[in-house]
């Protein structure tokens, strides 16, 4: 079932959503991964992060479902909301380009995702800070994992370094989007349920600067920055070919399972 | 190491929760030891299969040859009484 647009659920589903389309999505660009990273090992690791993400994600999703009481699973939120009910950051859905582009989306999203989770870990509501407890490890890991190949790359070879700064610059101005608050959040602030995204980014800006510093890489000093939307439901043109190769098979299969 | 286009070979010991000792599980490709741990760590412990990890270089590993496995293993064949098995045990002595 399709259901109702995202932007008329409770707030809680909708803040629910957020969190676990930004998990979803990203686990489906990493799942791109498969069979195609430059070495076997690396291919293994960056699925298993998808899969970690993933089970984020379904958790986040059935949980919007059951505060929406209208029947809707995990599935039905997956694969069968359009490209404007989807309200993940647009950071996640940028295409992986080449594996430096995809370690920089890492290193951004999981730094973020980390203070997120620390402190979600208090949400008033007990799934959010159920996830947000027990993914705070994974998401450690994805940061270590891409700090360690961010410094690798960039203090590395002349190539590896030029990679991996176009990678830095490519991303940088879907940072902004991360930090923006809107009233939906500040209310359900409010209610000691979510968190103020806006008092993450100097933490933020503290980490990655410092690992950008070690890899000898340098954040851009002035760069056009993103308008943003992801979560008012604005995708940028890379999310709708996502999309459809995410859907395509429960769509064109209905009820189809593993 | 000066292959560029290969990473060095690793090979992999883990230790499971419950085990006394770190057994061999396989081997993989790192350039370096942090790298080798956290690869073993995806490959090798994804399903809870350990608590500790080992990496340790293929190159420093002496290993037996198999062209001497005959004197190196098949003197011991026929050698009953180095096992532990010609003691009487003493009355209520179990689990020996």
């Amino acid at each position: 079932m399709s259901g109702a647009p995202t932007a008329q659920l409770p707030p809680v589903a909708q803040y629910a959503l957020r969190l676990g389309d930004d998990a979803l999505i990203l686990a489906q660009r990493l799942g791109e991964w498969a069979a195609n990273a430059p070495e076997l090992e690396e291919d293994v690791a960056l699925t298993n992060i998808a899969l970690d993400l993933l089970g984020q994600a379904r958790v986040l999703l059935t949980h919007a479902g059951k505060i929406e009481a209208a029947g809707r699973t995990e599935d039905d939120f997956a694969f069968l909301r359009d490209e404007r009910d989807f309200v993940n950051v647009q950071l996640v859905e940028q295409p992986n380009g080449d594996f430096a582009q995809t370690i920089a989306r890492q290193l951004f999203f999981a730094a973020y995702q980390g203070l997120l989770y620390e402190r979600l870990a208090d949400s008033a509501d007990p799934t959010i800070a159920g996830v947000a407890g027990k993914a705070i490890k994974e998401v450690d890991y994805h940061e270590d994992h891409a700090a360690g190949w961010t410094r690798r790359l960039g203090d590395g070879t002349e190539e590896s370094h030029r990679r991996m700064q176009a990678g830095v610059d490519r991303l940088w101005p879907y940072v902004d989007e991360l930090f923006l608050t809107d009233q939906l959040e500040q209310e359900l602030v409010a209610e000691g349920i979510a968190v103020d995204g806006s008092t993450l980014r100097k933490e933020w800006h503290k980490r990655v600067s410092s690992v950008l510093e070690e890899a000898t890489l340098a954040a851009p000093e002035s760069s056009w920055i993103a308008p943003g939307g992801g979560r008012r439901g604005v995708h940028t043109e890379a999310f709708g070919y996502l999309l459809a190769e995410m859907q395509h098979l429960h769509r064109s299969h209905q009820g189809a399972r593993w | 190491m000066t292959d560029r286009r290969q990473w060095p070979l690793w090979e992999v010991f883990v230790r499971s929760k419950r085990g006394l000792s770190h057994n061999h599980v396989g081997s993989l490709h790192a350039a370096d030891a942090p790298m080798a741990l956290r690869m073993a760590r995806d490959v090798y412990t994804r399903r809870q299969e350990g608590i500790s990890i080992w990496v340790v270089p293929a190159a420093s590993i002496t290993a037996s040859s198999p062209d001497e496995k005959d004197p190196f293993f098949e003197p011991a064949g026929d050698k009953v009484y180095r096992h532990p098995t010609f003691y009487e045990l003493p009355e209520g002595v179990e689990h020996l």
